[in-house]
């Protein structure tokens, strides 16, 4: 894949970064690191990166308000790092434009993956109609769904809510982002609909719906497709 | 109870029912004087006089205490309706009534406070204890973790040629469970204090109850437990708003409890299913059940079983009570007949069966 990508560290923790640092390195990524949101914030514009990896707690401005500053000139994904678990602060976050989050403590395994899944978002290419993720198959130009090369039937709902997951493939989708744009804005409190369509759809394309692997649950903030490795 | 309610009067409020009280007596007193005599009458509102100390604030008690020896003299001691006192021995009793009656209001008062100061002193108590038994399993069951990851970590610094490859390896694996179990306990800890600060408000939405259960399972075999689960919910089961994120941790801690106090290859068994409105959740384990006598104990905060080596601190299964009546529930325990535990949740939340419709 395309390693060498540059990923900028915004977190105040000498620990973290260099935890990070030593992670990322010994993974072919190249680092920049800030320990402040100021810092952070000059960095990323003389040498904008591939990635930023934002701490929410720095100690001279709000994580949130950073990455609206941000995110008014930066196109480029950004993970969220945080060690407050609160669901609001997290679908907070992922309104103001972070392609995801990752709480502390992470593991390793995790953090890389996400890393992968949103950089590999930015290279997609927008024409390829056909998403393949594992032995799940989405052709989108003819709205056609294989698991093991056999196609599944799906319902019109249950077909929308899937591609709109593949198009995001990686990244987390809040319930009410779903709602809004499967269902529409009059649904965004709705939320036991998606809890029926994302039962029935479970049962149609994994392995066992019990312990889903495609549609990962991200508790108390919404899915996640999970791309395969 | 009407000690403390009226503590909680004003000052005012209290000379107002003292007075009341005193106006009562000494009315019932003159209409029977004629039969008893004034000097029974001066025991009689001494009598209320020693009671009323034993609620009231010392200035109202005083004001009281005066107040009742004017009343009898002017009242009662012949000659009557005047202040002036006839005989010497009236005189006497007078002054004498009027310094008992001070100094029972004074002493009653003084030993209220000697009272109170030895219940707060018994609470302190208590606190300190509690205090003491919180950071002695705390400082266990975080100093084991971490001087595991420190002696490991030494080990690993050190560079010792004579570490075999296989020793670092099981030196990283350490660091690697002391961290996973220092960070259960901050957890704990974290929802504790939740719990404590009393602001816990659940965040009620719709739940996929089998979802919220297989995703705790999940969760505990991660942690590579040695007992088999087994889950058993009917398809059927309609969505029930509730707080995932809690509901989840009580499954979770309710688990994680049984695989801690259960051997090797135990069984344990979750069910859910709905009465009406109510989701009953029934976690059940073939270990050997709890000691009788504890069990009304084990959901009490820092409460261990006795004559367990496992080190906890006690925290998970007061979460579970914890979280449940957050919600509305209630939780209970007993020992199956043949052997083992059952914990039965109950909460009572809204359903809905939208669910078992047909999408198209």
């Amino acid at each position: 894949m395309s390693n060498k990508a540059t990923i900028l560290i915004i977190d105040d923790e000498v620990q973290m970064r260099k935890l990070l640092q030593i992670t990322l390195e010994s993974n072919d990524y190249t680092i920049a690191e800030a320990a402040t949101a100021k810092d952070g914030m000059i960095m990323a514009a003389n040498h904008p990166p591939d990635l930023i990896l934002l701490d929410l707690g720095l100690p001279d401005e709000d994580g949130h308000s950073v990455l609206k500053k941000l995110r008014e000139w930066f196109t480029n994904p950004i993970i969220i790092l945080s060690v407050q678990s609160s669901e609001e602060d997290i679908i907070k976050a992922l309104d103001n434009g972070a392609n995801d989050y990752l709480v502390k403590p992470f593991r390793t395994g995790e953090l890389l993956a996400r890393i992968r899944s949103v950089i590999r978002g930015i290279f997609t290419d927008e024409n390829n109609p056909v998403i393949i993720n594992g032995d799940l198959q989405i052709d989108l130009g003819n709205r056609v769904v294989k698991k093991n090369e056999e196609i599944i039937k799906l319902t019109s709902t249950e077909y929308t809510l899937l591609a709109l997951f593949a198009k995001n493939e990686g990244k987390v989708l809040t319930h009410q982002y779903l709602l809004r744009e499967v269902w529409g804005p009059g649904y965004i409190n709705q939320s036991q609909y998606l809890r029926v369509f994302i039962a029935q759809l479970r049962k149609k394309i994994e392995t066992d719906a019990n312990r889903p692997t495609f549609i990962v649950t991200e508790s108390g903030v919404g899915y996640r497709f999970a791309a395969k490795e | 109870m009407a000690t403390l309610f009226i503590n909680k009067l004003s000052k005012a409020k209290q000379f107002l029912f003292a007075l009341l009280l005193l106006l009562i007596v000494a009315t019932i007193c003159y209409a029977i004087s004629e039969f008893v005599g004034y000097r029974v009458v001066g025991f009689i509102l001494l009598i209320t006089v020693s009671l009323l100390a034993m609620v009231l604030d010392i200035l109202p008690i005083i004001c009281t205490a005066a107040v009742s020896a004017l009343v009898w003299n002017f009242f009662f001691i012949p000659p009557k309706f005047t202040f002036h006192i006839g005989s010497t021995e009236d005189v006497i009793l007078f002054l004498m009534y009027f310094v008992v009656a001070i100094v029972s209001a004074v002493l009653t008062f003084k030993i209220r406070q000697i009272e109170k100061l030895a219940q707060q002193q018994q609470q302190k108590e208590d606190t300190v204890k509690l205090y003491n038994t919180l950071l002695n399993s705390l400082s266990h069951e975080l100093r084991t973790p971490i001087a595991a990851i420190i002696g490991a970590a030494d080990n690993l610094q050190s560079s010792n040629s004579k570490l075999t490859p296989q020793n670092r390896n099981e030196l990283v694996n350490e660091i690697a469970k002391a961290s996973f179990r220092l960070n259960q306990q901050v957890e704990n800890l974290l929802n504790m204090s939740r719990l404590e600060s009393g602001f816990i408000q659940p965040k009620n939405d719709w739940c996929d109850i089998s979802e919220v259960v297989y995703d705790a399972v999940q969760r505990l075999e991660e942690n590579d437990i040695e007992q088999k689960i087994s889950i058993s919910i009917n398809p059927a089961i309609p969505l029930f708003k509730l707080d995932k994120g809690m509901l989840e941790q009580i499954i979770y801690n309710i688990l994680n409890n049984a695989a801690q106090y259960t051997s090797a290859n135990s069984l344990i068994n979750i069910s859910a299913a709905c009465h009406a409105d109510v989701l009953e959740i029934i976690i059940e384990d073939n270990g050997n059940g709890f000691p009788p006598e504890e069990i009304n104990n084990v959901f009490n905060k820092f409460y261990r079983l006795k004559n367990t080596t496992t080190g906890r601190t006690g925290l998970g299964l007061s979460i579970v009570k914890g979280f449940t009546e957050a919600m509305g529930g209630s939780v209970r325990l007993q020992n199956s007949s043949t052997s083992g535990a059952i914990f039965t949740i109950n909460i009572v939340a809204e359903t809905s069966y939208l669910k078992n419709l047909k999408n198209e």
